[in-house]
């Protein structure tokens, strides 16, 4: 308990990952990184969405396997083969929604799956009671032992699940965001907590996006970027200039061509767009031809205000103009009745219906069309397929075939097909290559130069910066719900947008 | 999943082929023709029902409450008959499948506006309907004596060799597949049960498709309503008790799919063919009634895990990809539930 005045460099690491790779088919998600736990110290994890932050903190919890490379606890190599020889280990993770039980008690919440026994073999009520009691007032938190779940709030819910954590002689504790969904004050309790484990000598792997908070409370850094360990060092020597450079550094010139269209005139305008709890105030025109990059960090509000635009919620303020012209959208069906779509995330949960046939996917945003009297015209149905299944070289068996049957890609094409049969104006895609492999991501992204290049108009969600840069004509960052610039083709780099997403001007 | 489909919808008719077979070996004339049209005439308010509770399945939910609908507008159509001889008949059944198809929006609305599980307020308004149908009589029942021979005979009425009552389930047999194949509702059925997200960003409002659905299984129950009190030439409280259970079981052993979005008239058809081709044989082949049910629910059983393996081989095909993840939870615990 002495280690609080021992400078964390001359320690020797409590946790070390030495040259850790893993790969998932077509993306190398973590690329011989190195990572130092110390004890006492914070180490702050920084990087971009999708840099391979989660597969570390899965692999170092033992959901995941390491392809290559060790990890060595106390100067001695060990090997998770699932989550309970982590846990065995010292090392408990918190995470950003955390996997509690509502209805348990806080003490049993604490103590599931470990709870002490009496001798019959029964749960020891009152020992797990006074040890549950005892455990959250070392950590200062205001919760009985006997208080629901439930009842509690997100910030207590942490605490609950940081006494789970010590619960079982924790070393090393892993917080992936755990200050998302939390206010200002409560951000200060966990602070003082994480104190207290540090004075008790635990490493924290602390995983956040804020600067501030990461300047505050970590001593040590590790910047990941594409599955690299960039660089780590110590907070005190290191400004975060460099540290965004180290984020971001990269060339992007050459990685997402987008192709020189002629931008038209405004095609939908967006004026003080509001919503009570998720986005405030943005405005913004888009163009014929134009892509329009959003930015931001997850959990900037910017789906949230997509599905605005598309009509699934509805804001509280704001106006949308589309061609000159005042429109109400009040549900999807009216935003693709004027010409807007959204392509969502995740393709295959939210985009086909898997048991139906392709013709009968593509066609269902515009049944209007392919009926008469509320009666469907299969043979005009078949057509419509027909044109875009060829368009997008769509290879399947024949267009009555369950799209399920399809592979990924050619799923996706099913979807694309969907929307484009709309024929709309303006197409919002939010992040429309996440998780598809290199050469899949290059097709994507030659189609959307393609659409625009008809003269489409295009919004882009994307958390990825050279997707960002390569392909926006403009790029629009918000941050916490609020626009926080927009920039010209031009004037782009990405250290401005990354310094405008998290707040860091 | 449609050639799946058909072979197993040709399964079902192969098995009913058999099944009247065997039982036409221990009683002649089982088989003949008056004897399959019987059948098929005594099923038919299980396949309208069934086809009601089809599209409720199809959105991903239940309507345990088709049984007492039948019971309250079968009990109001007959007191109105009894009270008021001179209403036509096409009018009564108008009334009746529109007051069936109030108390079905009642459902669709609590589902739709608040929320509330499908099962949660069909089986709440189960146990409502069949209360009102007892505040509506007293507990009297309305007997032949004083229904008009129009309202008791016209089902009974041949044509053909069927009776108007067999055919009035041809007619909504018909419809039925017309509606839900080529109409942009019956598309909606299956796109909001296959994928209510994707459906959603399709522009189809699943709410509202929803609704619609429990709509039409209550004015297929208020139809049936009538056909019930007709065919018994009585009504009380009690009619059809337990009868919303032969409807889901038609539809699952027809391979409705209770996970939603998929399945086909034919197979509900079938569904409920097959049940009605067990309940009719049993007696006739002199199988005591204390052993009637124990052997019908045992046949229902066998359907249904047959049904949930043809589920978990749809769950391999589509998941295919993703077979380095490991297990992938089937759904045949549901399906199994449901029934």
């Amino acid at each position: 308990m002495s280690v609080v005045q021992a400078l964390p460099e001359i320690q020797v690491p409590l946790l070390e990952m030495r040259g850790i790779s893993k790969s998932f088919p077509g993306v190398k998600a973590l690329d011989h990184v190195d990572v130092a736990l110390h004890p006492g110290t914070v180490t702050a994890l920084i990087g971009e969405n999708g840099a391979g932050k989660s597969t570390l903190v899965k692999i170092l919890t033992g959901i995941y396997q390491p392809d290559e490379g060790e990890i060595v606890v106390d100067g001695v190599p060990v090997h998770f083969a699932n989550a309970e020889a982590a846990i065995r280990s010292g090392i408990t993770a918190i995470h950003q929604e955390t996997v509690l039980f509502d209805e348990l008690s806080v003490a049993e919440n604490i103590f599931l799956g470990h709870a002490p026994r009496n001798r019959l073999g029964f749960v020891n009520w009152a020992a797990m009671n006074a040890r549950a009691a005892a455990l959250l007032s070392s950590i200062d938190a205001p919760i009985s032992p006997y208080a629901r779940l439930k009842d509690l709030s997100i910030a207590h819910r942490h605490l609950v699940a940081i006494a789970r954590a010590l619960s079982v002689e924790a070393r090393v504790v892993i917080m992936d965001e755990p200050t998302a969904a939390l206010s200002y004050k409560e951000v200060e309790d966990l602070f003082r907590i994480i104190e207290r484990l540090k004075k008790q000598g635990k490493a924290i792997l602390f995983i956040s996006h804020k600067f501030e908070e990461v300047y505050q409370i970590a001593e040590r850094f590790v910047v990941f970027r594409d599955g690299r360990s960039i660089g780590s060092g110590l907070l005190a020597q290191t400004g975060q200039d460099e540290i965004v450079r180290m984020m971001v550094g990269r060339s992007v010139d050459h990685v997402f061509p987008k192709a020189d269209v002629a931008i038209g005139a405004t095609v939908l305008r967006v004026s003080g767009y509001s919503h009570p709890t998720e986005f405030d105030d943005l405005s913004f025109d888009l163009r014929r031809g134009e892509i329009l990059g959003l930015y931001g960090l997850v959990g900037a509000g910017r789906s949230e205000f997509c599905q605005a635009l598309f009509g699934i919620t509805r804001p509280s303020a704001g106006s949308v103009e589309l061609e000159g012209r005042p429109i109400a959208i009040r549900s999807p069906a009216d935003a693709i009745a004027a010409g807007i779509v959204y392509v969502p995330e995740e393709r295959g949960r939210h985009g086909a219906v898997l048991q139906m046939p392709i013709v009968q996917n593509i066609s269902m945003a515009t049944l209007d069309r392919t009926t008469r009297a509320g009666f469907l015209r299969q043979a005009e149905e078949f057509a419509l397929a027909r044109r875009y299944a060829e368009r997008l070289d769509l290879r399947a068996a024949a267009l009555s075939v369950p799209v399920g049957t399809l592979s990924g890609g050619n799923q996706q094409k099913v979807v694309i097909g969907k929307w484009l049969a709309t024929k709309p104006k303006v197409i919002i895609l939010d992040e429309p290559t996440k998780g598809i492999d290199i050469g899949s991501k290059a097709a994507v992204h030659a189609f959307m130069s393609e659409l625009a290049g008809e003269g489409l108009s295009v919004i882009m969600v994307s958390s990825e910066l050279p997707e960002i840069l390569g392909m926006s004509d403009r790029v629009m960052v918000m941050r916490e719900g609020r626009m926080a610039g927009l920039w010209e083709r031009g004037g782009l780099d990405a250290e401005t947008l990354v310094r405008a997403a998290t707040g860091n001007i | 999943m449609s050639r799946i489909l058909k072979y197993r919808e040709l399964l079902l008719v192969a098995i009913i082929a058999v099944l009247i077979a065997v039982f036409s070996v221990r009683a002649p004339g089982f088989a003949a023709p008056e004897s399959l049209a019987n059948i098929f005439n005594d099923t038919s308010i299980l396949m309208i029902l069934a086809l009601g509770q089809m599209a409720v399945i199809l959105t991903r939910s239940i309507d345990l409450s088709v049984a007492a609908n039948l019971s309250f507008t079968g009990m109001a159509i007959a007191m109105t008959n009894a009270a008021f001889p001179q209403i036509p008949l096409p009018l009564l059944v108008v009334a009746a499948m529109s007051l069936g198809a109030l108390l079905g929006a009642i459902n669709g609305l609590m589902v739709w506006r608040i929320g509330i599980p499908s099962i949660v307020a069909t089986l709440g308004t189960l146990t409502i309907y069949r209360g009102m149908a007892f505040v509506l009589s007293g507990g009297a029942w309305v007997n032949q004596t004083q229904m008009t021979p129009a309202f008791l005979n016209t089902p009974r009425a041949s044509l053909l060799g069927l009776p108007l009552l067999g055919w009035t389930a041809i007619l909504v047999i018909a419809v039925i597949s017309i509606v839900f194949t080529r109409t942009v509702f019956g598309r909606a059925l299956y796109a909001a049960g296959g994928n209510p997200t994707a459906a959603l960003y399709a522009g189809i409002d699943v709410g509202r498709t929803r609704f619609y659905a429990f709509v039409l299984s209550g004015a297929l129950a208020g139809l049936c309503g009538y056909l019930w009190v007709s065919r018994y030439a009585v009504a009380y409280v009690d009619i059809a008790a337990g009868f919303e259970l032969d409807t889901v079981a038609a539809c699952v052993i027809g391979g409705i799919s209770t996970l939603g979005g998929i399945g086909s008239v034919g197979g509900a058809v079938l569904g409920a063919l097959f049940l009605g081709v067990i309940k009719n044989a049993l007696p006739v082949i002199n199988i005591s009634p204390f052993w009637q049910m124990a052997i019908s629910g045992f046949v229902i059983i066998v359907a249904v895990l047959f049904n949930a393996r043809q589920e978990k081989r749809k769950g391999r095909l589509i998941l295919r990809d993703a077979v380095k993840r490991g297990p992938v939870p089937t759904p045949a615990q549901t399906e199994g539930a449901a029934a």
